[in-house]
């Protein structure tokens, strides 16, 4: 009784004594990075079809993510990524960007491990939890409309 | 007759002293607040290897063999290696001792490794088992990483209550000398656990651990606070040590100017690390180069080292865990008092 008291109130003396992070220049400095980089994947789809007309515009959209995916890769091996992370929080982590740095970073880091055993089967170590909430979200949400749209 | 006074601490009355010791740290700690006092700093933290881990076992490897000639004896004469790292199955500490073929036992006490390979040494040399015995530890930041947290190029933001965990290595060598700093007491932590459940705030975790050890110290050995010149805990970092003072004074005693905190210290305030350095390194490297150091020195006579350690492990903390926590106390001096 004594002990899970105590307990409580260290937890409670904890909370209030530890640092916080700051939530409006965390925001804003995942809003300036997070838009810039939204930007230039709409700059990269404006370019596609400036440059070949006869691209759909749904194509376009595809080659901007491919070469977002690509920059972000490139960045993570030359070690910039990272450091654009760790000051732009949400910024970069919720555009694609975010999801191509967390499959080259495992895969960086478990390659000395081994092809299979490490690159293959690290690479989806952070991104895995994406790919399944994103595949059980899709199917709850396609059961929705199936049935509302009988 | 028994060497003990009080519950939990040793009397070391023959005195094993250090007569040798070797601090080695990567770029990062080289260019903190210390970097004038470590003997080696290396360029490049994978140190010519393959790996991380591979670059951690060979610092330790270092580490060693250069305390070894610091103390100017022959490598035949060690008689026991006490030596951990945070590794899983210490392997740097293990593969280091494959290479030194010396008699050897594998500690792991987290990050309070330095203080616990100095208990184990200490009772070695003074209890006549060894003529000399090499403690020592280490941690690598890259390699803990790996196994505690996130890829290195993970671009994710660390919490404010984090700690960098230290790219470094020490290691003391203890033997029967009749000059030097001694090693005197010992207080052997229980282990200690306040429900801190954060793998993110281990200063937080840690401090009762160490408070509880800092206690027992004083009550066993009837000493106060003031008695040292340093009291110095291992790697509680900026947070973790406001809230050991503020246990301490809960428990009567003051920690006052005299206290500090290797972790606090280790880095200076550019090097965004939040709450500071954490992880076997970061004690270790700090007690056999800067401690050591300015107690040849006699700018420092009695100092009282206090290493914390966090006992979790990344599964226990995902399965909810709180963070059992213990702190051993080696208390060291220069000249040597009656006891």
């Amino acid at each position: 009784m004594y002990i899970t008291e105590r307990n409580k109130k260290y937890n409670a003396y904890v909370e209030a004594k530890m640092p916080k992070t700051k939530p409006w220049p965390s925001l804003f400095r995942a809003f300036w990075v997070g838009g810039l980089i939204c930007c230039l994947g709409e700059l990269i789809k404006d370019l596609c079809l400036y440059f070949f007309p006869y691209m759909t515009i749904a194509d376009a959209y595809a080659w901007a993510l491919i070469i977002l995916i690509l920059l972000a890769s490139f960045l993570t091996g030359v070690g910039i990524f990272d450091k654009i992370g760790a000051y732009a929080g949400a910024g970069t982590i919720v555009p694609i960007t975010g999801f191509s740095n967390s499959i080259a970073s495992p895969a960086l880091e478990f390659k000395r491990e081994g092809l299979v055993f490490g690159l293959m089967s690290k690479m989806f170590v952070i991104a895995g939890p994406v790919i399944v909430t994103g595949v059980v979200s899709s199917i709850v949400v396609g059961l929705i409309y199936l049935i509302f749209n009988l | 007759m028994l060497n003990r006074v009080g519950k939990q601490t040793l009397i070391f009355r023959n005195k094993p002293r250090v007569i040798g010791s070797f601090s080695i740290v990567g770029p990062k700690e080289g260019k903190g607040n210390f970097g004038k006092y470590f003997h080696k700093i290396l360029q490049d933290d994978l140190f010519g290897e393959k790996s991380y881990e591979s670059a951690e076992s060979k610092m330790l490897i270092m580490a060693i063999t250069e305390a070894i000639n610091d103390a100017q004896v022959n490598r035949d004469e060690i008689d026991a290696l006490f030596a951990g790292d945070l590794m899983n199955q210490i392997i740097s500490s293990s593969f280091a001792a494959r290479t030194l073929e010396v008699p050897y036992f594998g500690l792991f006490g987290a990050c309070s490794t330095m203080a616990e390979s100095l208990i184990m040494g200490a009772c070695h040399v003074d209890g006549g088992f060894a003529r000399y015995a090499a403690c020592a530890t280490g941690s690598h930041f890259s390699s803990a990483e790996k196994q505690f947290r996130y890829p290195l190029e993970l671009g994710t933001q660390r919490p404010p209550t984090s700690q960098w965990t230290v790219t470094g290595m020490g290691c003391t060598i203890l033997g029967n000398s009749q000059k030097g700093i001694s090693v005197d007491y010992a207080t052997i932590g229980k282990v200690v656990d306040w429900n801190v459940t954060d793998a993110n705030n281990m200063g937080a975790a840690m401090a009762p651990a160490a408070m509880s050890t800092l206690k027992a110290h004083f009550d066993d050995t009837g000493k106060t606070p003031d008695d040292y010149d340093l009291i110095l805990t291992g790697d509680l970092g900026k947070l973790g040590s406001e809230i050991l003072i503020d246990l301490m004074e809960y428990q009567g005693y003051k920690l006052g100017s005299n206290y500090n905190d290797c972790g606090q210290m280790i880095y200076n305030n550019t090097q965004k690390t939040f709450m500071g350095g954490s992880g076997c390194g970061c004690g270790a490297s700090i007690l056999n180069s800067y401690v050591y150091s300015r107690m040849k020195k006699g700018e420092l006579k009695n100092v009282l080292f206090v290493a914390t350690g966090a006992l979790m492990s990344t599964l226990s903390s995902q399965q909810g865990n709180s963070i059992p926590s213990i702190a051993h106390a080696v208390a060291l001096s220069v000249g040597g008092e009656n006891v």
